[in-house]
C-alpha cells in the first residue's frame, strides 16, 4: 500500500500523478517528447528500452516491466530478448550503437561524474549524434526520478507481466502527452 | 568542456536547454510548479530541499545555485542553508524539516530505501500527504536533474557570486531561456 493517502488505487506512476495532476502534466510532456515523438536518429524501441534498462538498475519492477513491455511492442519480441537486453546487452543482438548508449545510460544512472569522455567517444564513433546523446543522458536522468517517484510512495505494481504487455499498443498508440491516469 | 556541442559560456542546465529547448519545456514546468506552485511546504524549504539532494549527489551546479536561492528565500534566516549542508540533524530548523530531509536522503539513494519508519517519523511531527509527496518528487526531480547537468558535463562557474546573482533571479520562479536572453 502507498505511504500516503492517494485517493485512488491505481498502480505505479498514474497513483500519484493522478494525486497530483499539476505535476503530472510536465512529467507526462516529458516522458512524450523523450519517448513518443518522433526522433531523426533514435527509434521508440530504442529509447523505451533505455528506460527500462536503468529502471531494471534501479530495481523498479512498475516502470522496467511497463517500459519493457513497450520496447517488446515497438521491437516485435517477446518478452525474453528484452530481459536479456536488461540483464547483458553487450551479448544481446542489438546494435553497437545501442549498446555504446546503453553503457552511458548506466553511468548516468550511477551518478552523472561516472559518464566518461571515452564512453561519450565511443557512442560518437558508433554514429551517436550529440541529439542522441543529450536524449540518452536526458532519458536515463528522467528514470532515476520517475522510478524513484513510484518507490520512494510505495506504488503497488501488477505482478502479472502479461498486465503490462497488454496496455503497450494502446500506450504506444496514445502516447503520454494527454495520459489519463485513470484509463 | 560538455560532452555535446552546447554554447560555450553558458553554465548548467540552461545551456543544455537551449540545444534542446523542447524538453527544456517541461523540466521548467516541472521546477516550476514544484519550486514555486502551490505547496504546504514553503519555497525556501523546498529550495533547501533541492539543494540538500544536490549535495548528497554531488552536482556542484544544482546545489549551489538552488542553495543561494534558498537564501534568498529565507531572507534573516539564511545562515540555515549551510547548516544543514554541514550537519542536517544538527541545523536550527524544525523536526518536521529534519524528517523530511531524512526521507529526501532515503530517495536519493534509491526510492525503495524510503521506509514506513521514515513516513511515520514525518508524520508524527505533523507532515501531511502533500508535504511527504512533495519531498519525495523534488528529491526525485533532484536525482534528475543533478544526472543530466553533470552527465554531459555541461559548464559549471566556480565563482560564488555568480551563484549568488543566479539565487536572486531564481527566487522569482523558473522560465524557459531564450536564446535571446
Amino acid at each position: 500500500m502507498a505511504y500516503i493517502d492517494l485517493q485512488n488505487d491505481l498502480p505505479g506512476i498514474r497513483g500519484p500523478m493522478a494525486f497530483r495532476p499539476e505535476t503530472a502534466k510536465p512529467l507526462n510532456e516529458l516522458a512524450e517528447i523523450l519517448l513518443h515523438q518522433q526522433h531523426d536518429s533514435l527509434s521508440c524501441g530504442e529509447r523505451e528500452m533505455i528506460g527500462a534498462y536503468v529502471s531494471s538498475l534501479n530495481d523498479c519492477f512498475f516502470c522496467q516491466n511497463v517500459h519493457g513491455a513497450m520496447a517488446g511492442h515497438y521491437f516485435e519480441c517477446d518478452a525474453s530478448l528484452i530481459d536479456s537486453i536488461k540483464h547483458d546487452y553487450q551479448s544481446a543482438p542489438i546494435s553497437d550503437k545501442l549498446k555504446a548508449l546503453l553503457a552511458i545510460a548506466g553511468s548516468v544512472q550511477k551518478g552523472g561524474q561516472y559518464v566518461t569522455p571515452r564512453q561519450v567517444e565511443h557512442a560518437k564513433k558508433m554514429d551517436a549524434t550529440d541529439r542522441d546523446i543529450h536524449d540518452t543522458v536526458l532519458i536515463a536522468a528522467a528514470f532515476c526520478m520517475f522510478n524513484r517517484y513510484v518507490d520512494g510512495l510505495n506504488t503497488w505494481a501488477p505482478q502479472d507481466p502479461q498486465v503490462y504487455a497488454d496496455r503497450a499498443a494502446m500506450r504506444a498508440a496514445d502516447g503520454y502527452a494527454n495520459l489519463n491516469a485513470f484509463k | 568542456m560538455a560532452h555535446i556541442q552546447v554554447e560555450e559560456g553558458v553554465p548548467g542546465i540552461r545551456s543544455l536547454v537551449l540545444f534542446r529547448p523542447e524538453t527544456g519545456k517541461p523540466l521548467y514546468e516541472l521546477a516550476q510548479v514544484l519550486l514555486r506552485g502551490e505547496s504546504p511546504l514553503p519555497a525556501a524549504d523546498r529550495e533547501l530541499i533541492a539543494a540538500y539532494v544536490s549535495y548528497r549527489n554531488n552536482c556542484i551546479f544544482c546545489c549551489n545555485s538552488h542553495a543561494a536561492a534558498a537564501r534568498c528565500l529565507y531572507g534573516n534566516d539564511k545562515q540555515q542553508v549551510d547548516d544543514v549542508l554541514n550537519n542536517m540533524q544538527q541545523a536550527g530548523i524544525t523536526d518536521k524539516l529534519k524528517a523530511l530531509l531524512h526521507i529526501a536522503g532515503k530517495v536519493q539513494v534509491l526510492g525503495k530505501e524510503v521506509m514506513p519508519a521514515d513516513i511515520a517519523a514525518a508524520r508524527d511531527l505533523g507532515a501531511s500527504d502533500r508535504e511527504i509527496h512533495d519531498t519525495v518528487l523534488i528529491a526525485a526531480a533532484f536525482c534528475m536533474f543533478n544526472r543530466y547537468v553533470d552527465g554531459l558535463a555541461s559548464f559549471t562557474p566556480t565563482d560564488p557570486a555568480i551563484y549568488a546573482a543566479m539565487g536572486e533571479r531564481m527566487k522569482n520562479g523558473y522560465q524557459l531561456p531564450t536564446n535571446n536572453k
